[in-house]
Formats: C-alpha cells, structure tokens, sequence
C-alpha cells in the first residue's frame, strides 16, 4: 500500500492536487501524485483529505465487482444490533457527528434570509451551555458546511465570513441531471466562482443503467475539471441505479474519474440512504484505498434524521473502514433536521432529562 | 473514564452493559438452588448430589442445580408416561393452544431469558437476545401450527410416546424448543435433560409450562450430568431418544439403545465446509465467516470450520478475513457491543488450545488478532489457520471453538471432493455469484443443510440434521415432525410385544434351510428321479449371487440347500460371506451414478423390470409355491403385487420430490430428499419375492444402490428376479444379492463403513446386533422388532415410510435478490 502518499493526514490540504483524467499519466493502475498550487477556496476549517487524482477507466475492475445483495442486507441488519455506543461515548460521538454535517437547504423556497439563518445554525449549532456541561467546550464544534443551491453560493459565503465553515453547493442539474451538458459545466463553474469549495454533482443516472461507463467516467471527468478548485463530491442517486451492483460500479467509477467524495443521494429520490447502499460505497472506498492508496470520503444524505441514525451511520464507518472516517474530511451526512435531534440527545445526556426542540435555536 | 474531548478524538466504543439485574433478582428469589420439575412439581432430587453452574465469563457461581440420579428419571418418565395418552387424546387444537401459550409467554419474558442465557453460557447478549430466543420463540408458533394441523395433515400416524430428550450447552433454550416443540405437538411427553453447564433457561422455561397451565407430566425436566442422561437413555419406557451432541456420545446412545426397540434422532457434530468460489461477492463472505465460526464462540455444530477457498483469491480473501478479525470485539457477553463471549468450560478451553497447538505443529499458520483476550473468564482468539493440509487433525477434528481452518482448490470438482472429505455431513455453506455453479455444487456436498451465500440461518420450518456421523432424524419443518410420529398401524401392532424386546436372543434352527457343505445340488435331489419316464436329465442350473451385475460365484466356494415347504430340496444358492458383501458394496457404490439419473429414467427401468416380471409371472409364482408351499393363488397374488408395487414406486419415483418451507426470509429454503447411498437391505424371511420387492423397490426408485440380502430360507424367489433386472435395463451395481446365512452376512453389512444404511427385517435377535454395529459410521438403520409386517397389505408394504426411510432430506437456502 503506497500509504506515503497520505500520510500527510488531515493537515494535507494544501498539497492536494490532480490532474484531469485525460492528460494524467499513470503506470501500472497507481496514481501519481502532483503538487500543484493551492485551489483559491481553502479555509483553514477544512481537514479535507489529499485530491483522489482518479485513474484512467479500468473497466476489467467493474467487470470483476461482486455484490450479493442478500448478504449486504444482513450485514447491514445486524450492524446496528452488534454495537452500542452510550453515555459519554454517545455525547463524543454525536458531537463528532454534528461536525459531518453538510447543514443542507435545497428547497425551492430558499431565500437569502432563510440561507443567513442556516449559516447562523452552522456557526453555532449546539448550545454552549450544553456543550461546557458536556465537558466539550474546548471542541472546535461547527457544522462541516452549508449546503445550498449555487444561487444561495454568494450570501452563504458572506454569512460565514470567518467562521472558516466552508459552503458546498449542490450542482450540475441537482437533483435529476436532466440538464443540457454545457449548462451543467456552467453551473459548477459559477458555483466555483461565487465562491463554493465544494461541490454536489449528480451524475447522470441513464449512463448507469445502460452500462455506459465510459461516458459516466468523462461526465464526472468533465465536472472534476469545471470543479478545478473545489471539492468534488458525486451523487451517484443509488434510488434510482436499481442494484447495488450498479451501486458499487458507479462509485468506481466515479473515484476511477476524480471524485473527492462520493454520496448516496440527493436526498429527492423515492428511496435515499440505506445502509446496504452505504455499506456497499464504503467498501468500494476501501477497496479504492487498498488499490490506489487515495482515501475518498462518503456522504450519506437523505432520510437521516435521527442521532440513532447517525450512530448507527458512524459505526458502519468505523467497522468497515475505520475511525479516519469518522470525521469531515472523509465522511459527511447530508442532512437538514439531524442536527436538531443530536441537540436534544446532548441535552438528555446532560441533565438526564428528555428534551424539547423549541429549547435548541432553530436553523 | 476518558473524558468526552477524548472520546471525541479517538472515537472509541465504551461500555454498553446490559442489565442483569432482574436475571440475578430472579436467581434469588428461587434461593439460587434448583430442584426438579417433574409431574408439573418442583421436586427435590432423591440424592443429596448437586453442583454449581457457573458464569463462564467470571468463573463464578450462579446457582445450585441438583443432580437427577435413577430414582429422578424413573419418576419423570413415570410422570411423562401417565401424562402421554391424556395429552395425546386432548387434540391437535388443545395442545396448538398450549404451544401458542408458551410462545407467548417466552416471547413477554425474552429478555430475561436472554440474560440468564448469556449469563450461564457466555455467549453475547447481542446473539441471546436477537438469535437464540427470537428463534426460540418462532419455533413454538410454528409448532402450534404443526399441533392445529396434525390430524388433517398426518392421517394414521399417532405419538411415539415419551420422549427422553438430551441437549447441549451451545444453545441451552433453543435447542430445547427444537425438541419439545414438536414432541408435544405431534402428542408426545417429555423428559428433558439440559447440559449440566447451562440449566437455568430450561428451569425457566419449567416455570413458564407451569404458568401456561400445561398439564402436569408432559414435559418434565431432569438437570444433571452424562449420568443422568445414561440412566435416561436406559430407562426401558422412554419410547425415544433425542440427542444434540457430540458424535462421541451420540455413538454411546446408539450402542446403548441398540436392540431396544427405542426410537432415535441424533444430531451431532461437524466440520461443515465453507467453500468459496472466485466468483463471490468477498467482503460478503468475509461476513459469512464472521457468522460461521465467530458466532456463539464457533461452538456451533455447524460452525463453518473449514474454509475452502478457490486458489486465485485465497490471497484476498485472507487478507480481508486478517483485517476484519482485528475489528471483531471480546469481552463480557453482558455488553451489547461485543461480538464474541466466552467458551464455556475450562475443559472446553484445553481442547481448543490442544487442537490449535497440534495444528501449529503439523505446519499449519495460526493467526490471531493483536489484541488481547480478557484476562478472567474462559475466553479464547478468534483464529485463522492457513496452510492447513486435509491429512492435518485440525481440518479433520470437530474444535468446536472459534477456529477456523482455510484449504484451496482448483476447480468446483475438487472444491467438493474436499467438502467431502469428511466423516461428518451437517451443514455447507457455498459462495458463488454464479446460480449455475452453486446449484451445481448444492446436491453434491453430503450434508443435511446446503446454505448458499449465507450461513447458520436457521428457522422452524426447516429441517436441521445431518449426513453421515452428523446424526440422523430431522429438527424442524414438516420433515422434522415424523421424527415424534408413528404409523398408527405400529403402535397397535407393536405394543403388545415391546416388553420383549431387547431379550436374550434364540437362535432357532430352522429345519427348511440345510446349512451343510453340500454335495452339488442335484444329485442330492433325492424327491425326484432323474431319468424318470421319458423325461431327459434336467439341465444344471447353478443358481449364483449377484454382483456389480454379473452373476457371482460365492467367494467361500460353498453353496447351501434351499428347501421347500415340505423339507424337498429345490434348488442350490450360493453361500456369501464377509467378502461377497465386501465385493457387492464395492459394487454398489460404484453404481453411485443412478442417483443422478432423472427420476423419469429409474421410473421407466422399474416399469420395466415390471414388464419382465409380469411376463413370467407363472414361473415366478410356481417357484414362490415351490418355495412356501402356498396355494397357487397366493403365490400367485404375491406375484401380481410385486408388480403392483414396482409400478407404486416407477410411479413414485419422479413425484417424491420434497418441499420449499416458507422460511421467513427472502430466499427459497428447499427441502430436497435425496438418496442415502448404499443401502444394505436384509429381507424378512417370509414373501421371498414380494418382501425382497418391498424393500428394493423404494430404495432404488429414489436413487439409492443397494446390498440384499434376501430371504434365508426361500431366497430363490430373490435370485431369480435378478435375472429379470439384468434384462431390464437396470445399470450393474444398483441391485446387488448376496445369499447366504444372515445370521453371518448382517453383521458384515451392519459394521460396514461405507455402507450408509442398513435395513434389517431379519429375526429379532439380530436387531441388536445390527444396531450396535451400526454406530462405526453411525449409518442409519432401520429394524422392527417386535413387529410382523404384513407385506401383502398396502398400509404396511409400500407407502411414504419407505421411501422417507429411503431418502433423507437436504434443505438447501437460497436466497435472492440482485
């Protein structure tokens, strides 16, 4: 495992780098990492892990790509019951959740003022109160972005102003692609410009579900390189890609092609985050890591509204690929009403009593 | 205790114990001393013996359990006998009101049956809680069902009686829900003894029968060492014996009720194969190891002990196994967020560090995770042994701990010739993203449970129990109930000759058979003359065996006479001894590839051998008259219902075809039977052609290959017929027919190992004998002492009980879903 490439861990941002897949040059399937200067966007906040540089399309990798889905669902369906984290191991572990938040607002009715409220909720999300009474007041507790619409990008930037939080915006025509191509670029290159460092693309499900890999592989290709500068997340819609198989191939895929994150779902499918679709995109990352060296990161989104939930979402994450993804350079919830209820479990954990949402600021 | 800002950085898992509280509340309250419960009483033993059980995960006592001795036994079983006929007599809606009861009642007390279970055994709480008593408790629902159901589903069959059941420590209250369920809802009571280390559940349960209001005697429970099972498995009205244990003492019970007349289901022990093909899904099977052989400590009967791994990824495959072992958590059964417990006895921790350090001696790579073991309690690595040869004791021995062994092949062939290469037959588990492989390699591997991309899924609708030296019977599934029911016609038949069973042997001599090195046959004809009238000399006929179809001179070189009714000589036969059966097994199973014939082909060859028997009819019932000395009406009726009956079983053939049990998952589970192997049939005496038809006729329509033995007396009827299969198409070696004393040939066939079954319907005397014998392979056996079959008549000549007996049953799960 060329694990020199990485270790330069969380603090590495300022190296991460990449070529576009088309002029990268590789030998023997392995990346070769380049230096190259540092992308305009960078807060200090970030801990986001060295750029996956991709590898050319390795379509023999796909071809040999196994997923029995009736074992994935057991694994999943016993994971929960094989863990429990309580007491102050929950606080910790919740805490650390609320810093994988992307605090998410993609609604139709977005507005400047609704998006400075999110911004506000990111810069603060637990109380203080609580958090010194949970013995955690010395953590760096901030979401780990706001997640808006590229419109929204500009008043988000300026609503965290020095807070360091970065803004993600949703892009390449969120949520179902249907968008004409040039325009998707366009949109990305506009989210970059107004200041986004990291970006939301979804991909086109259609090249999934006829097997088009290669066009798949220039797609997310293209919105890596229009995306120059910022962090590229994929959205791979696993509700609409109708096997786990085509789940785990279109995760490959997409890291094959240069994606920094890959992520479940826009969160507007029928069907979102799942654990065995979880289950199944971490192990293609793991498999991405043992293969190439690069770590990439996962973002569930969609559906997880509960701290349970993201216990049992941080569990899945430290079994199968361990404690580094535990954190928000590798690992992400998309979520816009998990955050509210983490706040109430950390109220219960401090004064032993259940809580009430109007206690917590509301986003 | 680390502190949040620390919890935050390492993201470590704390502690997450579960209550014990009101388990331990519970164990006061009775004293923390345990009586027996017999007659639907707490009774004190009548020894004053008692011992200790203890928590394996500290070493420390729970509670006192009384040790049942003779006196104890002989009381439950009087109690469970008052107890049969009135509960028998209740019906089927009755006792499915009871059952139903008891799963409720487990179900509202399931935690603190979890807790006592993990708190007496040592395995997880996370598997107490979310396997054993789920199933458990699914168990007495399904069989609340089978007791609704039993009159309309099993017509003419009636309870075998009392039932003396003895369970192991693995899986204390499940495996006493795989017994009692469905003894009580088929109409038996029962005797229960728990394994000594892990009493508490079943004295739990006790508590529940009584709460339920069950009727007193009906289930009673024993606690108690291997000597109070002894005096159970002797005691002379227990009609029979359930066992789940080793193969070592499941072979004890066997010799020990042999010639008892006592029914018996063994479900023992194993080696079961987990064989991965480079088509799977490895982060999926990597799972499926984790739940073959880390699940309850690998002391699982069916633990998937050996990994066989197909070469090309043997390297990946344990490199993820390795990483996937470093995540795997140790610790207090107690804490919910443990993967395994503790092993249940000092005793049981020896032989697993025994085992692993002979293996580390014959080559093998033992691996275990770097972090450590707790250090009080019995607690032992999860381990990967690589380089492991088959000829190596570890790949051969049941360890019965948390050990697994890897092997690699290279193509599907040899990965089942390894599978195989096993004494035991339990369970498999196959993975394989390829449908066609899969079910390919399925019927092949001889175990009684076939898992395909899953393993250790269990579920009351399905049959469990194994091939070979795993045992026999079935637990579970409408297979599993015949195990507690008997053709009503039997117990009628049977009961009042019972006592007599198992007595001393008389050896009759029997005046029609001359046993003496005769002169060659015909000139010892003596009743008739050959020159008599105009007549020529007839022509010689030498009547020979029948052996991997060809016609076999006897081995020893002697013949015997075979008398008719009146003491006349009519004919000569070979004399076979212990080589004869030797060569006819060979034979046999070389012949092995008739059970892969389709049904409809072994159907058109017993039409056949129909046809041909029908049109000599005449001469086969003039021989039959020769023979017995009958009208030639009945001779001739016994002819026409050997063809009847051959025409019953070409007709059964392609139409016994098994069950797919709605298990509750998404998966077809299917029930398949399949054939035993070589099957060694003695024929009864009497019907020397309709019994030999009788007992061939099934064990050859469902694919087996048989070694008969035909009737001593009047085997002509026998050696005739086999000259009517060599011209019915029928393939060398299916039907082979040793002649000759059976009091000399049985024991050869009953002691043979690769003989699978043995189907004795000789004298009575020798019914211990063929039973005893049995236990080498642990080969299933079927004898009838005490009974007279009535041959001619259809409820006890043909029917279902052949061809159960002739088959076993295969429960392959195959789920689905892409």
């Amino acid at each position: 495992m060329p694990d020199d490439i990485t270790s330069t861990g969380s603090s590495a941002f300022a190296r991460r780098g990449r070529r576009s897949p088309a002029t990268q040059e590789t030998h023997d399937g392995r990346p070769s990492a380049h230096d190259v200067p540092v992308p305009p966007n960078q807060t200090a906040h970030s801990e986001l892990h060295p750029w996956n540089p991709g590898t050319p399309l390795e379509l023999d990798w796909l071809r040999h790509l196994r997923v029995n889905r009736s074992a994935a669902e057991r694994r999943a369906a016993s994971l929960p019951g094989r863990r429990s984290v309580k007491r102050e191991w929950q606080a910790a572990w919740l805490l650390r959740a609320v810093t994988c938040i992307d605090l998410t607002t993609l609604a139709g009715d977005d507005t400047p003022g609704r998006v400075r409220r999110l911004c506000g909720k990111a810069r603060n999300p637990v109380r203080a109160d609580l958090l010194e009474a949970a013995g955690a007041s010395g953590l760096p507790i901030q979401v780990a972005s706001v997640c808006v619409y590229p419109s929204m990008v500009a008043t988000a930037v300026e609503a965290l102003a020095e807070s360091g939080i970065p803004v993600a915006a949703v892009a390449a025509g969120f949520p179902a692609g249907q968008t004409p191509f040039p325009a998707q670029l366009d949109e990305i290159r506009t989210a970059v410009a107004a200041g986004a460092s990291e970006i939301d693309i979804v991909i086109s499900r259609e090249h999934v579900l006829r097997g088009r890999w290669g066009d798949l592989y220039d797609e997310v290709g293209a919105f890596r390189e229009a995306a120059r500068g910022a962090h590229l997340k994929t959205i791979i819609a696993t509700g609409e890609l109708a096997t786990l198989t085509n789940v785990a191939r279109a995760s490959l895929v997409c890291m094959m092609a240069g994606a920094d994150f890959i992520k479940t779902s826009t969160g507007k499918e029928k069907v979102n985050a799942t654990l065995p679709v979880g289950l199944t995109m971490v192990r293609q990352i793991r498999a991405w890591r043992e293969r190439t060296g690069y770590r990439v990161g996962f973002k569930p989104a969609g559906g997880i509204g509960t701290a349970k939930q993201a216990l049992v979402w941080l569990v899945l994450m430290r079994e199968e690929v361990g404690p580094r993804w535990m954190q928000a350079g590798l690992f992400r919830f998309g979520a816009s009403s998990l955050l509210g209820d983490i706040e109430r479990q950390i109220e219960h954990y401090v004064t032993g009593r259940y809580s009430a949402t109007h206690r917590h600021p509301t986003a | 205790m680390p502190q949040t800002s620390e919890i935050f950085e390492t993201l470590e898992y704390g502690p997450a114990p579960e209550s014990a509280e009101r388990a331990r509340a519970w164990l006061d309250e009775r004293g923390r001393s345990f009586g027996l419960f017999i007659g639907g009483d707490w009774v004190e033993g009548a020894g004053a013996e008692a011992f200790d059980t203890v928590n394996p995960a500290n070493g420390t006592a729970l509670a006192r359990i009384t040790q049942g001795g003779s006196e104890d036994v002989d009381r439950a079983v009087r109690a469970a006998r008052a107890a049969q006929e009135p509960w028998a007599r209740l019906g089927g809606h009755a006792r499915a009101r009871f059952l139903y009861a008891l799963a409720r009642r487990i179900h509202r007390h399931a935690r603190l049956f979890s807790v006592l279970e993990t708190l007496d055994n040592g395995k997880p709480v996370r598997e107490s809680r979310d396997i054993d008593i789920p199933l458990v408790v699914r168990h007495f629902y399904h069989h609340a069902g089978w007791a609704q159901l039993m009159d309309a589903e099993f017509p003419d069959q009636v309870p075998v009686g009392v039932a003396g059941q003895i369970i192991p420590w693995n899986f204390p209250l499940l495996m006493l829900a795989w017994k009692i369920a469905p003894a009580l809802a088929t109409g038996n009571t029962v005797v229960l003894k728990p394994a000594e280390f892990t009493s508490l559940t079943a004295l739990l349960f006790a508590e529940i029968c009584r709460e339920t209001e069950l009727p007193s005697g009906v289930v009673n429970v024993v606690t108690g060492d291997g000597r109070t099972g002894k005096e159970l498995v002797a005691h002379p009205d227990v009609d029979k014996i359930a066992f789940t244990g080793s193969t070592e003492v499941g072979r004890l019970i066997r010799s020990r009720t042999a010639g008892s007349g006592k029914r018996l289901s063994l479900e023992l022990g194993g080696k079961s194969p987990f064989i991965v093909y480079e088509d799977a899904d490895l982060d999926g099977v990597v799972e499926g190891v984790v739940d073959a052989i880390w699940f309850n400590q690998g002391q699982v009967c069916c633990a998937g002990s050996r990994i066989l791994v197909q070469e090309g990824v043997a390297e990946a495959l344990e490199r993820k196994l390795k990483a996937r072992m470093e995540m795997l958590r140790m610790g207090d059964p107690l804490d919910k967020a443990v993967d395994m417990g503790a092993i249940i006895a000092p005793v049981q921790l020896e032989k697993i560090r025994r085992l692993v350090d002979e293996g580390r001696r014959d080559g093998a790579h033992v691996w275990q995770p770097s972090w450590s073991t707790p250090a009080e309690g019995y607690f032992y690595p999860p381990t990967l042994c690589t380089r492991v040869a088959p000829a190596s004791a570890i790949a051969q021995v049941e360890i019965f701990g948390p050990v697994v062994v890897m092997m690699t092949f290279r193509t599907p062939e040899e990965s089942v010739r390894l599978a195989n290469d096993t004494r035991y037959g339990l369970a498999a588990s196959i993975w394989s993203e390829n449908i066609n492989l899969a079910l390919d390699v399925a019927p092949k591997v001889k175990t009684g449970t076939v898992w395909i991309n899953c393993t250790n899924v269990f579920d009351a609708a399905s049959g469990f129990g194994g091939y070979r030296e795993s045992g026999f019977g079935r637990e579970g599934g409408r297979e599993g109930l015949h195990e507690y029911l008997q053709p009503a016609w039997q117990a009628r038949d049977g009961a009042s000759t019972r006592e007599n069973v198992g007595a001393v042997p008389q050896i009759v001599a029997d005046e029609s058979v001359s046993s003496e090195d005769g002169l060659p046959g015909p000139l010892r004809e003596d009743n008739r003359s050959p020159l008599a009238g105009d007549a020529m000399p007839r022509v010689d006929r030498t009547t020979r065996m029948y052996i991997g179809g060809r016609q076999a001179r006897p081995d020893g070189g002697y013949t015997m006479l075979v008398r008719g009714a009146s003491g006349e000589v009519v004919g000569e036969v070979g004399r076979g001894n212990r080589k004869d059966i030797r060569n006819a097994v060979e034979a046999a199973r070389r012949a092995g590839g008739w059970a892969d014939r389709t049904a409809h082909n072994r159907a058109q060859i017993l039409y056949f051998i129909a046809e041909n028997l029908a049109v000599r009819a005449s001469e086969f019932a003039a021989r039959i008259r020769s023979l017995t000395g009958e009208s030639h009406g009945r001779a001739s009726e016994e002819v026409d219902l050997s063809i009847r009956r051959l025409f019953s079983y070409a007709a059964h053939a392609d139409k016994w075809d098994g069950d797919v049990h709605r298990t509750p998952y998404r998966n077809v589970t299917l029930a398949m039977p399949e054939s035993l192997g070589v099957v060694g049939i003695v024929c009864p005496e009497r019907n020397p052609l309709l019994g030999f038809v009788s007992l061939i006729a099934p064990a050859i329509a469902t694919g087996n290959t048989v070694v008969g033995v035909p009737s001593e007396r009047w085997p002509l009827s026998a050696t005739d017929l086999c000259q009517v299969l060599d011209t019915s198409d029928l393939p060398g070696g299916v039907v082979n027919v040793v002649t000759g004393e059976h009091a000399e040939l049985t024991p050869v066939l009953a002691a043979h190992d690769d003989v699978d079954a043995i189907w004795y319907f000789g004298a009575d005397f020798g019914v211990e004998e063929v039973e005893r014998l049995s236990t080498g392979n642990m080969k299933q056996t079927w004898t009838e002492a005490g009974l007279i079959r009535r041959w001619r008549t259809r409820e006890q000549g043909e029917g279902d009980e052949f061809l159960r007996r002739a088959t076993q049953v295969k429960n392959i799960w195959i789920p689905y879903g892409e």
